[in-house]
């Protein structure tokens, strides 16, 4: 166990380390040279040439650059931010905490009815069935930005039930609700349908099976039938399915809070590329990939938990499998 | 020999009227799925026979006309016509995902049936660095590679297929390792045919349908991602009519409470990839009861 | 009163089947009695087993009556269902890792049925601990924190057998419960099986494929084909004296230990499919002593000297 675990966190620090080499790299991938780049459409003093050659160690060797360079983002430091002249670390720290709370939102929704509608279709063959499916069916293939301008257009133009822009973020716990809730929802359509078919499917896999039906021979409750055999079991493939969603919930963020105007990390991140802002766009993208590999290990270390079965590591062999 | 040969040939060559009736028998959602793919394909490629108005044609008097008979779906902020720009856009829509989705195919077969065939450190080299690939997420590499070069339909299609790839090359490879494992192909390993021929013409075409599949699912998720690439202004440059930059100009509109502009693209988009969806799992729902 | 009386039992299902998969069944079991449900699968056998506790196939129709008590279990409601499962019926299943949920405690799975006919979390452990040592589990206490992943297919066969008495059932309901397991550990379950059941004076109906087995633990036995039931008698006299030929080739396939013994005969043929309906006989196809009448006239269950067989020759002395 503890030889499996460490194994995935060596694998881990080297996917980072990959990335951040990518993430690197990219500076001198990118046409031009490195200065130009990263100072794009920018007028280039001396001072600000000397600045930059300075955070990115451009006077030294390629791999030393990177060393160096690696060293100060792992002490927190990413350097300048072109666009706010502020450090890019606390600009993130800034606005981390509205896309944290519209993440947070999303995913209370996207457990709650993704997991909801897979056990109702599941245990409701037919009509029931059928509609969820239908349902989800459509919302996996509706993107993020769609189902934000749809939502933006019922309920903030035509109901005015909601506000179509901001976090909230001064108003309180009510205010983030409040501006927060359809952002919340366009993120989360698309994984929840995925989530219900996820679960759906997982679902009716376990209801298949004999242990269930001799639970009911019994005399178990159904209730308890669905929610100690086959929710319990069909959990595993439920809770990896959620943490590869993960990737794609930062990133799509990033579209809803366009749509939104929502003012954190996600619009930063397209906002620093649209106006070549280099140093934000290295920063978020190493946090991305850092959150979507360690929350996708955390799930795989949570798996035996689920499962015990898979607690056992090779060298503890099956007692005698017949 | 030759009669295996034919054995395992013989479902890719049917009739025309044998497929239409194949197409019938799986049901009318996947029938009005087809029917749905093969209009917007139609549509991209006679765009300029059908568009009533020419999607670039700025009519600033007629702002925002809402739906008539001269313009079906109304006009944008510019007074463009949206049906037009629909018809035309479903061009960048459809092309982008189609470069994405057939050049990965393409890698991701060969390195797929490279790492299944192989074994040994090549496949386990190959399996690592594509389950490595799979933490970036291919919009975020489009969006880096973007912040890299510049907006435009070629930097966001670049990186999409570097991040499918990995995908396919996966599945490929867990395909073609369980169709390895099977005796005729270790008939003819026996018999002495070379390796090379052995993937291309037993190998290859076993695996292909189930691919295809795959990949007619992945063509709706690129769709989606190119979109909203261009949603944010990372892909295809206005004026270009194009879905996801129609949806972008739109925003605006709808806060002028007109939403035609806005949303008619939005449901060009949803129904693009229910279609896509649609028939993928009905493919691969075909190819599943072919193996049984 | 028998304690389990089958009523002429059918069950159908709703579509895509030629013949019902079980065509009125009767047989009883009486307190205290073993009793041996014997045919090859698909026969029905299983399912007449499972309706015993209300489990029928989905969309089935169902006739007849199957009677617990007093009670019929087919227009029973979910409560008296739940009761009946939980305090007077209870079944071991066949296979132990398919029915035991791999990914809860072993103690779970012993005072869940216990749990929900409502005795108390103390009181339902401490009755799983004292059946875990009547099968004769070492350590019971260590046991009930386990994982069924942590026993073998036989020790885990033994926890079944202890869940299923929890309840105290007065009718044990055992579906092949030896099949899944390997032969040295078969005649251990059986072994166990039978002293509970004798020490408990519960009834049982014990099904299985193997007429040998059955013969040798059963005081009576029933044989089906086809989903009817072809003959009935008390195990000895069916072992030496089977009267339909059907139960004559089952005796014959099975290998025999002896040393004048005849090499085992298997039945040619296959049984019937649900998707095929001859008329007459169901065994005709496959029976050596089949005339043209066999193929046209069904037989019926007619009472004989101890017993009752549905064959239309078998008063001729055909197997004599």
């Amino acid at each position: 166990m503890v030889r499996y675990i460490s194994g995935r966190v060596l694998g881990l620090v080297l996917v980072l380390l990959v990335t951040s080499f990518v993430v690197f790299s990219a500076v001198h991938l990118a046409p031009g040279d490195p200065v130009t780049f990263l100072m794009r459409g920018r007028p280039i003093t001396p001072q600000t040439r000397a600045a930059v050659t300075e955070q990115y160690h451009l006077d030294d060797p390629f791999f030393t650059q990177y060393f160096k360079w690696l060293g100060d983002v792992l002490t927190g430091d990413f350097g300048r931010s072109v666009q706010f002249r502020q450090d890019v670390g606390h600009l993130i720290g800034d606005k981390l905490p509205t896309t944290l709370w519209l993440i947070g939102y999303s995913m209370v929704l996207i457990c709650v009815f993704g997991i909801g509608l897979g056990i109702i279709s599941a245990l409701k063959p037919g009509i029931v069935d059928r509609t969820v499916l239908i349902g989800t069916g459509v919302s996996t293939a509706t993107p993020a930005f769609a189902s934000g301008l749809v939502l933006i257009a019922v309920f903030s133009r035509m109901l005015g039930w909601f506000p179509s822009y901001g976090s909230g973020s001064e108003d309180g716990f009510g205010g983030r609700i409040q501006h927060l809730t359809l952002p919340a929802i366009a993120l989360a359509l698309t994984f929840t349908g995925l989530l219900a078919r996820v679960t759906r499917a997982a679902m009716l896999d376990e209801l298949g099976r004999e242990h269930v039906e001799v639970a009911r021979s019994r005399g178990v409750a159904g209730g308890e039938v669905v929610r100690k055999h086959v929710l319990r079991n069909a959990l595993g493939p439920i809770v990896t399915v959620i943490g590869t969603m993960v990737a794609g919930l930062l990133v799509s963020t990033s579209i809803v809070e366009t749509v939104f105007s929502t003012d954190g990390v996600g619009s930063l991140l397209i906002r620093s590329v649209t106006n070549k802002d280099f140093p934000v766009v290295q920063a978020l993208t190493l946090l991305i990939v850092a959150v979507f590999v360690i929350v996708n290990l955390i799930v795989d270390l949570l798996q035996p938990l689920i499962d015990p079965r898979l607690s056992l590591t090779q060298s503890t062999k099956r007692r005698g499998a017949s | 020999m030759t009669a295996a040969t034919a054995t395992a040939a013989a479902p890719t060559r049917r009739g025309a009227t044998a497929r239409l009736r194949g197409i019938a028998a799986q049901g009318p959602l996947f029938t009005g799925a087809v029917v749905v793919l093969v209009l917007l394909t139609l549509m991209a490629i006679f765009a300029p026979l059908i568009a009533p108005y020419d999607p670039n044609a700025i009519d600033l008097g007629n702002s925002l006309a809402g739906s008539s008979a001269d313009h079906l779906l109304g006009t944008d902020q510019s007074g463009r016509d949206v049906l037009s720009r629909l018809i035309f856009g479903a061009r960048t829509g459809l092309l982008g995902p189609l470069l994405v989705v057939v050049i990965s195919t393409v890698i991701g077969i060969a390195l797929g049936i490279v790492a299944a065939w192989r074994g040994g450190w090549v496949d386990s080299f190959l399996s690592r660095t594509m389950d490595a690939m799979f933490a970036f997420p291919a919009m975020l590499l489009a969006i880096l590679c973007v912040a890299m070069f510049d907006a435009g339909l070629t930097a966001p299609v670049i990186a999409m297929t570097v991040a499918y790839s990995p995908y396919v090359g996966r599945y490929v490879r867990s395909v073609a390792v369980q169709e390895k494992a099977r005796p005729y192909i270790e008939s003819y390993r026996v018999q002495g045919w070379s390796g090379w021929v052995i993937c291309t013409k037993h190998l290859l075409p076993n695996i292909v349908p189930s691919v295809l599949a795959q990949s007619t699912i992945n063509f709706g998720y690129a769709l989606m991602e190119l979109a909203g690439l261009s949603f944010l202004g990372f892909g295809v440059q206005p004026p270009t009519a194009d879905w996801g930059t129609m949806v972008n100009e739109g925003q605006s509109a709808i806060m002028k409470d007109a939403f035609m502009p806005g949303l008619a693209p939005c449901f060009a988009i949803i129904v693009a990839v229910v279609a896509f969806g649609i028939v993928g799992e009905g493919i691969s729902d075909r190819v599943a009861k072919r193996e049984k | 009163m028998a304690l389990l009386e089958i009523d002429n039992l059918s069950i159908a299902l709703a579509k895509g089947a030629a013949r019902p998969i079980l065509d009125e069944i009767s047989l009883t079991v009486e307190a205290g009695e073993v009793v041996g449900l014997v045919g090859e699968s698909g026969s029905g056998k299983s399912v007449a087993c499972r309706t015993v506790l209300g489990l029928t196939p989905e969309h089935a129709k169902t006739g007849g009556e199957v009677r617990v008590g007093d009670n019929d279990v087919l227009s029973m409601d979910r409560a008296a269902l739940k009761q009946l499962r939980a305090k007077q019926v209870a079944m071991v299943f066949q296979d132990p890792r398919a029915s035991v949920n791999p990914m809860r405690r072993v103690g779970d799975f012993l005072t869940e049925g216990m749990r929900a006919a409502g005795v108390s979390k103390e009181k339902a452990y401490a009755r799983a601990e004292e059946l875990l040592t009547e099968v004769g589990i070492r350590d019971p206490k260590g046991a009930l924190k386990r994982f069924p992943h942590q026993f073998s297919g036989g020790m885990l066969q033994r926890v079944v057998i202890a869940a299923a008495l929890t309840g105290d059932p007065s009718l044990l309901l055992a579906d092949e419960p030896t099949t899944a397991l390997d032969v040295t550990t078969q005649a251990e379950v059986i072994g166990i099986l039978r002293r509970l059941q004798a020490e408990h004076g519960t009834g049982m109906l014990f099904v299985t494929h193997d007429l040998e087995l059955a013969a040798a633990i059963c005081h009576r036995v029933y044989v089906m084909y086809a989903g009817r039931i072809v003959e009935t008698r008390t195990a000895e006299q069916l072992f030496a004296a089977p009267r339909h030929p059907y139960t004559a080739g089952l005796l014959a396939s099975t290998p025999s230990l002896e040393e004048d013994a005849e090499p085992p005969r298997p039945i040619p043929g296959r049984p019937v499919s649900l998707a095929e309906n001859p008329p007459g006989c169901a065994f005709a196809a496959r029976c050596a002593f089949a005339e043209d009448r066999c193929r046209v006239e069904t037989p019926v269950l007619k009472a004989d000297d101890g017993g009752a067989v549905a064959c239309l020759r078998a008063d001729e002395g055909i197997l004599a």
